[in-house]
């Protein structure tokens, strides 16, 4: 029998890919109770990880060890990256949703402004960002088809090209060809966070929605790539389930479709849960900066040559240490309402509270006098 | 008498071309004077910027070597070189092509055809490949100027563990050998000039030194002294002590 987060609406397109077996599989056989300390040294002093020493990275005696594991970690992002850090913030358009996540603030049962901008003040969005220096901007929406469709972020997408360099989405997941359209469009990554990839959990979390469509979501990145698109992000949201199996999962995510896809960008985020108006029943603090750390030194040792976001939800200091060691992108100037760039009062409610409002001038000279080399571009758009 | 590289049209009295990519913008000026460079190399994506643009931290008589990183195939290769020369006015280009975003391996076929296109246009093309004797001839048939081949995989300061092939292609192609990608230390920058090569490229193994300025004039006078043994042309090392009485000591 079909379960129903598995059972596709009409409108979404269905790929062959064996990537979700191969990351339940590995799901499966992980045991994250059965790794020593000596697993954890035996680890850090091997070349390339496998997945088994993924494992032993993020289990509990690997908390031990955090500062050998960090070390590590520090040394393969400066291989990678050397100095740099690169810049870039959101512009949240439009926040109607049709999904119902018990833990987001845009949840459509949520009693929240609603609000979807206009191109004109889309442009005058823009326009605001586009002065603190900022060359790289994360379209986003919330997930509603209806309220705004592909053509409306088609050409949100073309005006941003006017201001900015490098254009990034996270929307609703769509089809190849829609991908394929906006990449046309001018956008060439695509985020996806599949938040956690426990299907009883996500069975529960996410009540109504094509969001409720588990594999519809987790092949998002896969048609992203098959539609033209150059880079793609995952992210499990940290809190919502066991943060090991999350971070693993995700692990898996990146590995497989990397292998499969060899010239495909890789970026990954950690966002962990933070309190929202109406889910108490979660416990947002079980990933803690240590854990929080450790997941990003594990990701950075496996998979150093990807990318990798440190999110606004973090406080700013946790964030200029985060960057020297394995992050290598950061948010800056950041607002999560709708219009909140160019107007006193919002139009449209947040998504969720961040703990860093820096200005983009103010982290770029702290970087810069931490020995970093803030970037604003690294990034040509080539069809 | 001098010792010149030629490249193309051009001439340079140093053999050490300086990456920039990978650390503080405001220190690449005194890196160059303390590496002697004349010729430093940079993604095209780098000066792709109306912000604190790398180009505005580089001396005006320094050649300015941009590379098409972010390239998949021959054509983005191309477009990527004419966005290079309408930004830097550069005219010699290092060509990337990498289809791998994991080990960051140059594709040798696309990079070929990337040569080609790129010769057509006018462009002094240095191709960054795996030291492969077919591909580098293919690649000077199709209008190369210099070879560069890469010694280890980008970034891990392993030297040169292509070394047998690099000998070949010193051998076979008839234009300058860079060596480019994977040199780490000082004493692999000599050893690869003492085999021949006729130029050394390296970001990463400055870039992450604890010491950028040190580094770099390390690596300079290394490449100095591999040239010069080079040119002395070296003594022979021998596994065995020359036998006093030797085989053919008979014949009159």
């Amino acid at each position: 029998m079909i379960n129903e987060i598995e059972k596709y609406f009409p409108d979404m397109e269905v790929i062959n890919s064996d990537i979700e077996e191969k990351i339940h599989s590995a799901l499966d056989k992980a045991n994250f109770e059965k790794y020593t300390k000596e697993d954890v040294i035996k680890a850090l002093n091997k070349e390339t990880l496998d997945i088994d020493d993924f494992c032993a990275l993020l289990s509990n005696p690997a908390k031990d060890l955090i500062e050998e594991i960090a070390k590590r970690a520090k040394k393969e992002r400066e291989r990678y990256f050397g100095k740099n850090v690169y810049f870039f913030t959101p512009l949240y358009i439009s926040n109607y949703c049709e999904n119902q996540c018990v833990y987001c603030g845009f949840n459509c049962k949520n009693n929240i402004k609603r609000a979807k901008l206009g191109f004109d003040e889309i442009e005058k969005e823009l326009i605001e960002i586009k002065k603190s220096g900022l060359e790289e901007i994360l379209i986003l929406t919330g997930e509603s088809r209806t309220k705004s469709d592909v053509q409306y972020i088609g050409q949100s997408i073309q005006l941003a090209k006017k201001y900015f360099k490098n254009i990034g989405i996270e929307i609703y997941p769509l089809n190849t060809d829609e991908y394929n359209y906006l990449h046309k469009m001018g956008a060439d990554y695509v985020t996806v966070f599949q938040e956690t990839y426990d299907k009883t959990t996500y069975e529960k979390k996410h009540l109504k929605g094509h969001k409720r469509i588990y594999p519809y979501r987790l092949n998002s990145q896969e048609r992203a790539i098959l539609g033209g698109i150059r880079g793609v992000a995952f992210g499990a949201l940290l809190g919502l389930f066991d943060y090991k199996k999350d971070t693993l999962a995700t692990a898996c995510h990146m590995y497989y479709l990397q292998k499969k896809y060899p010239h495909a960008e890789i970026s990954v985020s950690i966002p962990r849960l933070r309190p929202t108006v109406i889910d108490n029943s979660i416990n947002p603090n079980e990933v803690k900066e240590l854990e929080l750390l450790q997941i990003m030194c594990a990701y950075r040792i496996f998979m150093p040559f990807i990318n990798m976001t440190i999110s606004t939800r973090e406080r700013a200091d946790f964030r200029n240490n985060a960057v020297q060691i394995a992050a290598t992108k950061i948010s800056a100037g950041v607002s999560t309402g709708i219009g909140e760039h160019t107007k006193k009062e919002k139009d449209g409610d947040n998504q969720f509270e961040i703990a860093d409002s820096r200005s983009v001038d103010e982290i770029y000279k702290t970087l810069e006098n931490l020995g970093m080399q803030p970037i604003m571009n690294d990034y040509i758009y080539v069809g | 008498m001098r010792d010149v590289l030629k490249i193309g049209k051009y001439e340079f009295n140093s053999r050490f071309i300086l990456g920039s990519g990978k650390y503080n913008t405001k220190l690449i000026k005194s890196a160059i004077e303390d590496a002697e460079a004349e010729i430093i190399t940079m993604s095209l994506r780098r000066i792709n910027t109306d912000c604190d643009n790398i180009l505005d931290y580089i001396p005006e008589n320094i050649k300015i070597l941009p590379n098409t990183s972010g390239a998949r195939n021959s054509d983005e290769a191309l477009r990527i070189a004419l966005l290079a020369r309408e930004l830097s006015g550069a005219d010699m280009i290092k060509i990337e092509v990498i289809k791998d975003s994991k080990y960051l391996l140059p594709d040798n076929y696309e990079t070929t055809l990337a040569v080609e296109k790129l010769a057509n246009e006018g462009f002094i093309a240095l191709p960054y490949m795996y030291p492969d004797l077919n591909f580098a001839r293919d690649m000077k048939n199709a209008g190369a100027q210099a070879i560069m081949p890469l010694a280890s995989p980008i970034g891990t300061n392993k030297g040169l563990s292509t070394k047998e092939f690099i000998k070949i292609l010193i051998e076979e192609i008839d234009l300058p050998i860079i060596v480019d990608a994977g040199i780490g230390k000082p004493h692999q920058a000599a050893e690869a000039m003492e085999l021949g090569v006729d130029a050394i490229m390296a970001n990463t193994a400055i870039a992450t030194s604890g010491d950028i300025n040190l580094m770099a004039k390390a690596f300079k006078h290394a490449i100095i002294a591999g040239r010069l043994a080079y040119l002395a042309k070296m003594g022979e090392v021998k596994d065995t002590a020359q036998a006093s009485s030797p085989l053919t000591g008979f014949l009159e």
